[in-house]
């Protein structure tokens, strides 16, 4: 049996993918392909010439030791990110998940996070944690801690993970509630009576049984801990202190646009548009053998 | 090995009572089911035996403790579920021995018990696969499996055999027995089905709308029903109702008679009662016949398939004995009289 629509003529089909085909080429395809063409220059700093260099740019950056450390960067805010968003999400669907009265409530409250902007998130942020007015600064100060993200790159990289994870949680939360709601309330029971208490039951059957879910939203979260962090990292620490919070896509944009090196901006965009790629493709594969018990 | 009693057990969700008070007293090795139309709380019934619900007040105990308060791994019981519940991830083998590994059994001893159990069960090739491998009836055997290997004082059955086919459901069902007569383990097995509580049980407990309405042994329940909804609940087709005034009755209290379809008998003369012909069903062994009566009742006989078949359409007389009507008041209980 062929279930799927099929068309006679071959216009009608087109016209009705031309608005994804356009909108794809005008805002990734082109883009895109400028970023690798302006990979292989140098232009001058005026713009007004352009200097082939081949693969220079890369061979340039791939010795460039603070790119190696933005790399590294990069990789401890993404796990950060992940772990601390998905964390907290399951914790709270958990709870969620065995509430029976004013759920409703509950889970609303807990999705409005991933309503509010990156760039607002950050500020938000800030405010709280800002060196000379935040509350939570004033505090810790009060207990003793100095609090200065200004200046410490740890304290930093502290407030951009917490600032990007937040609105996370309410994205993780909604998919791991649905991914407990969906495994059969008969199975927790048997476990239950087979002799299974709470943590036993969580870490044997209810962890096991989510595993698709929690696969699904990994690949999610790295890719946006990757590329969607940019708002939040601006608005609190522009990069700083001493570039400890550069993640990749924010050297895309200081080194292009601030330090006006467009060649090496682009030879960047381009090894970030192939880890896309490749975790694209990670989750490709995944997706297609999504039930895999 | 176990004696399970429940004493006054109630229970309501908010302030919808859903069970009204059920008492009985199951003897170590006895094989109960609690039979009953959907939502008349049976299911209930055995989930607060298990743990799984909160009593609301009265006493369940098992092997003379009181278990109210425990949690259902801490009361000794085994649980098959209708949709077998078994774990999507796991082997066979491994949804056997969960149980015994969170008991902390010895390695070779988990081993001989599965080992065991799935002989039994003829699971034995199956042990690798995952049940997303096995038919409906093997899926079945390893939930009866997993309630087996743990040796519990008390396997609980709720539904087992409803998502099987009609065949395998007839099969399961004489496993299951011979099992429960094999182990001698105290069983509470909850079906909607009126013909696995007759075959299966030494004793039943038919529930009407959170009562118990009657408890007792399967030919005897069937032979003499405590109420009208018990006579018209076990026994397929089902006990034909008549109005005592049509059928010249005249006891006092008694609303409702009774008859089993294979008490009735046609007959040529039309007195005392006649109901015209509407349709025959032949099975064979047996032939069933339908019949409409004047005030328009609906009544099926039951007779051998060498008796004459009425023809459709023509009026006929039925007759029974006395001894075989039972009498129900306007309440639907049986007539004190009339209860043998």
């Amino acid at each position: 049996m062929e279930k799927r629509v099929t068309f006679k003529g071959l216009w009608l089909p087109l016209l009705l993918v031309l608005p994804q085909i356009v909108i794809t080429a005008v805002f990734f395809f082109y883009p895109a392909g400028q970023a690798i063409w302006q990979s292989l220059f140098i232009p001058d700093p005026f713009g007004l010439s352009m200097q082939y260099v081949g693969l220079g740019n890369f061979e340039y950056l791939l010795g460039n030791s603070y790119y190696r450390a933005s790399f590294v960067t990069t990789a401890v805010f993404s796990i950060l990110v992940t772990v601390v968003s998905m964390g907290i999400a399951l914790y709270l669907a958990v709870l969620a998940d065995r509430l029976i009265k004013g759920s409703g409530v509950y889970r609303t409250l807990l999705i409005w996070p991933y309503a509010v902007a990156p760039a607002v998130a950050g500020v938000l942020w800030l405010f709280m944690f800002n060196t000379r007015v935040g509350v939570v600064t004033w505090y810790l100060g009060v207990l003793g801690y100095d609090w200065n993200h200004v200046l410490n790159g740890e304290e930093a990289m502290g407030l951009v993970v917490v600032a990007s994870a937040w609105g996370r949680i309410s994205y993780n939360f909604l998919f791991f509630l649905a991914g407990l709601q969906s495994i059969p309330k008969s199975v927790i029971e048997a476990a239950a009576i087979d002799g299974a208490r709470f943590w036993t039951r969580f870490r044997t059957i209810v962890f096991p049984l989510l595993s698709p879910t929690t696969f699904f939203l990994l690949v999610v979260n790295i890719v946006y801990a990757f590329f969607e962090t940019f708002g939040v990292i601006h608005t609190i620490t522009s990069g700083g202190p001493q570039q400890s919070t550069t993640i990749l896509v924010y050297k895309v944009f200081s080194d292009g646009f601030v330090g006006q090196d467009l060649g090496s901006s682009a030879a960047q965009s381009v090894i970030l548009l192939v880890i896309v790629g490749l975790l694209t493709i990670v989750q490709f594969k995944y997706i297609e053998r999504r039930v895999h018990y | 090995m176990a004696t399970v009693s429940l004493e006054a057990i109630k229970k309501s969700f908010g302030s919808t009572d859903v069970i009204h008070g059920v008492d009985i007293d199951i003897k170590d090795g006895e094989f109960i089911v609690i039979v009953g139309p959907s939502g008349c709380g049976k299911s209930t019934l055995l989930r607060m035996v298990a743990g799984l619900e909160t009593v609301t007040s009265g006493e369940v105990r098992i092997d003379g403790n009181r278990v109210n308060d425990l949690e259902p791994m801490d009361r000794d019981i085994a649980m098959v579920f209708q949709n077998y519940a078994l774990y999507p991830h796991m082997s066979v083998f491994d949804n056997m021995a969960y149980g015994l590994k969170i008991a902390g059994t010895p390695k070779s001893e988990i081993v001989e018990r599965v080992d065991v159990a799935a002989k039994l069960l003829q699971l034995e090739p199956y042990l690798k696969r995952r049940p997303r491998e096995l038919s409906g009836g093997q899926r079945q055997r390893v939930a009866m499996g997993r309630a087996i290997v743990r040796k519990p004082s008390v396997f609980l059955f709720d539904e087992p055999l409803s998502n099987l086919d009609a065949k395998l459901r007839v099969q399961m069902r004489l496993e299951i027995k011979q099992l429960q007569k094999r182990l001698g383990v105290t069983s509470l097995y909850v079906t909607h089905d009126q013909v696995e509580a007759m075959t299966l049980a030494d004793r039943m407990i038919v529930m009407n709308g959170g009562v118990a309405d009657q408890i007792g042994a399967p030919l005897e329940v069937y032979a003499n029903p405590a109420t009208e909804f018990v006579a018209g609940f076990i026994g397929s087709p089902p006990t034909n109702f008549l109005k005592t005034d049509l059928a010249s009755v005249a006891t006092p209290g008694a609303s409702t008679l009774g008859v089993r379809p294979e008490h009735l008998r046609l007959t040529t003369d039309p007195a005392p009662m006649s109901g015209t012909v509407l349709y025959s069903e032949a099975l064979g062994a047996e032939t069933l016949v339908h019949l409409k009566l004047v005030d328009e009742t609906l009544v099926t006989v039951r007779q051998n398939a060498t008796d004459p078949l009425p023809d459709e359409g023509k009026t006929v007389g039925l007759l029974w004995d006395a001894r075989d009507q039972m009498l129900f008041d306007a309440q639907g209980r049986r007539c004190a009289s009339d209860a043998a």
